[in-house]
């Protein structure tokens, strides 16, 4: 493809994202600044330090030693690592990793 | 960015600790509640949400910065980052007041999350007063200090709690932030009346008055072991030791704190309101 | 005398005794009281983790979370008063464990998750208007440079991230099946959430944030995967509001 051909598909590709976009632009310039409704588990650190109600009776989880018991979800996804331990990869795009710190 | 318009007092009316979940609550009607309070560590993110809420609030009603991760009692330096933040905080928002804890929670680069209590001796006072004489130095206003919940006592401590926060205020010229709650938890607690305690305090250098819940444990040999938990209504016994403070130190900006299973507005509110009749009764009387 | 490094090292290991010296009012020892601030300090480091990664505890389970958490909070205490960011070696630490090695994904997870709460409290950037990419000729267009908003974060992952996100926060969402999958935090005004991206759309995103401009990136999403959709990629970010005027 020649410079002024790519141009010209970039050009088009804007266009057609701009056109998808507009309508829900629209109703979000309609919408007021939402303040107040935050999802749950965005973490707004709710409690301050020395306020939790735990008392003096003994807490079970004293992290010396750990043993995974099945109780939640995982069971039901099928994701296994492979016999030799290493992970099933997946094939999309299989960059190197890119994750925030 | 300019400051916004924040009164530079508390009124000595009824306040809470302000949760996000009762943001749209407080904006349609805040009832018997006069001003906020809000944790400075969880404004100190670079924006989103918190921030958005804190500048709105902020335009309508008086602000309480309180800190609980300053670690002023602790035995290093102050974390010098988090002095930063907190200037920063501190100057854009311009709140009407600022208080810390006497307590410490950071020790050696770790932060614990928890109010730890410290002896009561010489050292540890000059210490305390060397960290509030560098806040306030930084912040180039008086800060408050807070009386903590105490479980347990130093066998090395020479001074009583009263007389320790009287003579940091003295060395400091800082304020007093009274916890009623606290006061009663302690003197419970350590086999105290509360009343003697409030009668030790220098009240008229209390800027502020916190009230709370607590839960009720044991000790060892069965002695009742109150824990400051922020979780429940305030209990009729701390009311009580409201009104008996209040009758010695004149209306007082006050607070209910309640940050563990937080409740319906409706409920908070009316806690506040329980504190604007204290308030309100004072004055009657007057 | 210093206090805090027994006072400390006693709160984090309950099989330490309780420092000496601590009495309650009649100065007998203090005894189970101190286990007030041991308990403070665990239960509210592990129910700032669970609120972190809901996730990641529902895939676990809350008694293999706090199990977790037990370890982690000892091994990595907060090392800033700053909550909001607790946490953040947690996917690196998940790694590290023997227990876990069979929950490939799990770090991954953890990641998203604090990526998502990295984004609700990153700074506010006002968002590119789009119609200013419409008002340019097609040549200026390929020279363009486009800025990321600070709350707009790019995760890359070999397994089903987004799948597995939208499973445990979506009633009836399908169960995540293998295969890798990129993700764009997005925060339009105030609540992140995760899009899942299209093939390519992780190369064009990156090569935007190195500063590349619009025909540059756009080559190099072409190059790596070809049937790369530029104009679906393009209308995802203006609607997650992801990107926002770049610096001159």
């Amino acid at each position: 493809m020649s410079t002024t051909h790519k141009s010209l598909a970039l050009a088009g590709a804007v266009a057609a994202a701009l056109t998808a976009t507009l309508a829900s632009q629209a109703a979000a310039q309609a919408k007021e600044k939402c303040f107040g409704v935050s999802l749950a588990g965005q973490n707004d650190c709710a409690a301050g330090p020395g306020t939790t109600c735990a008392g003096t009776s003994t807490v079970d989880y004293q992290g010396n030693a750990w043993t995974l018991v099945d109780k939640g979800t995982c069971a039901e996804i099928e994701l296994p690592a492979m016999a030799d331990g290493t992970a099933r990869q997946g094939a999309l795009e299989a960059l190197e990793r890119d994750l925030p710190a | 960015m300019s400051a916004p318009l924040t009164s530079t007092t508390l009124p000595a009316a009824p306040g809470v600790g302000y949760k996000p979940q009762h943001f749209q609550s407080i904006i349609a009607d805040a009832g018997a509640v006069k001003w906020l309070e809000i944790h400075a560590e969880n404004y100190m993110g670079d924006g989103g949400r918190p921030l958005a809420q804190l500048r709105h609030l902020a335009e309508r009603f008086p602000i309480s910065v309180h800190g609980v991760g300053l670690s002023i009692g602790g035995e290093g330096p102050l974390d010098p980052d988090h002095l930063a933040r907190l200037r920063h905080l501190m100057s854009w928002l311009n709140p009407a007041s600022f208080s810390e804890h006497l307590a410490w929670s950071t020790h050696d680069s770790h932060f614990y999350n928890d109010l730890l209590p410290l002896p009561y001796t010489d050292a540890t006072l000059a210490r305390v007063c060397s960290h509030i004489t560098q806040v306030q130095e930084l912040l180039g206003r008086q800060m408050l200090l807070e009386n903590p919940s105490s479980y347990l006592a130093f066998a090395e401590s020479t001074w009583e709690e009263p007389a320790f926060l009287q003579e940091i205020a003295r060395r400091t010229g800082c304020g007093l932030l009274l916890d009623v709650n606290n006061v009663f938890v302690s003197a419970t607690n350590l086999g105290l009346r509360p009343q003697d305690y409030i009668d030790a305090y220098p009240l008229d250098l209390v800027g502020e008055i916190h009230l709370g819940g607590h839960d009720e444990d044991t000790d060892d040999h069965g002695a009742p072991l109150l824990i400051d938990s922020h979780g429940a209504e305030v209990v009729d016994p701390v009311w009580a030791l409201l009104d008996y403070t209040l009758a010695r130190s004149g209306p007082k900006p006050a607070l209910v704190e309640w940050d563990t299973d937080v409740p319906d507005w409706v409920l908070l509110e009316a806690e506040a309101a329980r504190a604007g009749r204290a308030l309100a009764q004072l004055r009657k009387a007057a | 005398m210093q206090r805090a490094p027994d006072f400390t090292r006693a709160i984090l290991d309950a099989r330490l005794p309780v420092p000496e010296g601590l009495l309650d009012g009649q100065s007998r020892p203090a005894g189970r009281r101190f286990n007030v601030y041991r308990n403070n300090v665990a239960v509210s480091l592990t129910e700032a983790l669970e609120q972190g990664f809901p996730t990641v505890t529902r895939l676990l389970g809350e008694e293999n979370m706090k199990g977790l958490a037990g370890l982690y909070l000892r091994s990595h205490p907060p090392r800033s008063p700053l909550m909001m960011h607790y946490g953040a070696d947690l996917p690196t630490f998940i790694e590290g464990l023997d227990q876990l090695s069979h929950l490939g994904y799990l770090a991954d997870v953890a990641r998203l998750e604090l990526a998502l709460r990295q984004s609700y409290h990153a700074a506010d950037a006002p968002p590119l208007d789009p119609l200013y990419l419409g008002t340019l000729a097609p040549e200026d267009l390929m020279r363009t440079r486009l800025a990321l908003a600070p709350s707009a974060l790019l995760l890359r992952s070999h397994w089903p991230i987004w799948s597995i996100w939208h499973y445990h926060t979506t009633p009836g969402a399908p169960k995540p099946e293998a295969g890798g999958q990129n993700v764009l935090i997005c925060r339009p005004e105030f609540d992140p959430a995760p899009l899942l991206l299209l093939p390519g759309a992780a190369t064009w995103i990156a090569a935007l944030e190195a500063g590349r401009t619009l025909g540059e990136a756009t080559e190099s999403a072409a190059t790596a995967t070809a049937d790369f959709d530029l104009a679906a990629t393009l209308a995802l970010l203006i609607e997650g509001q992801a990107l926002t005027v770049p610096p001159r």
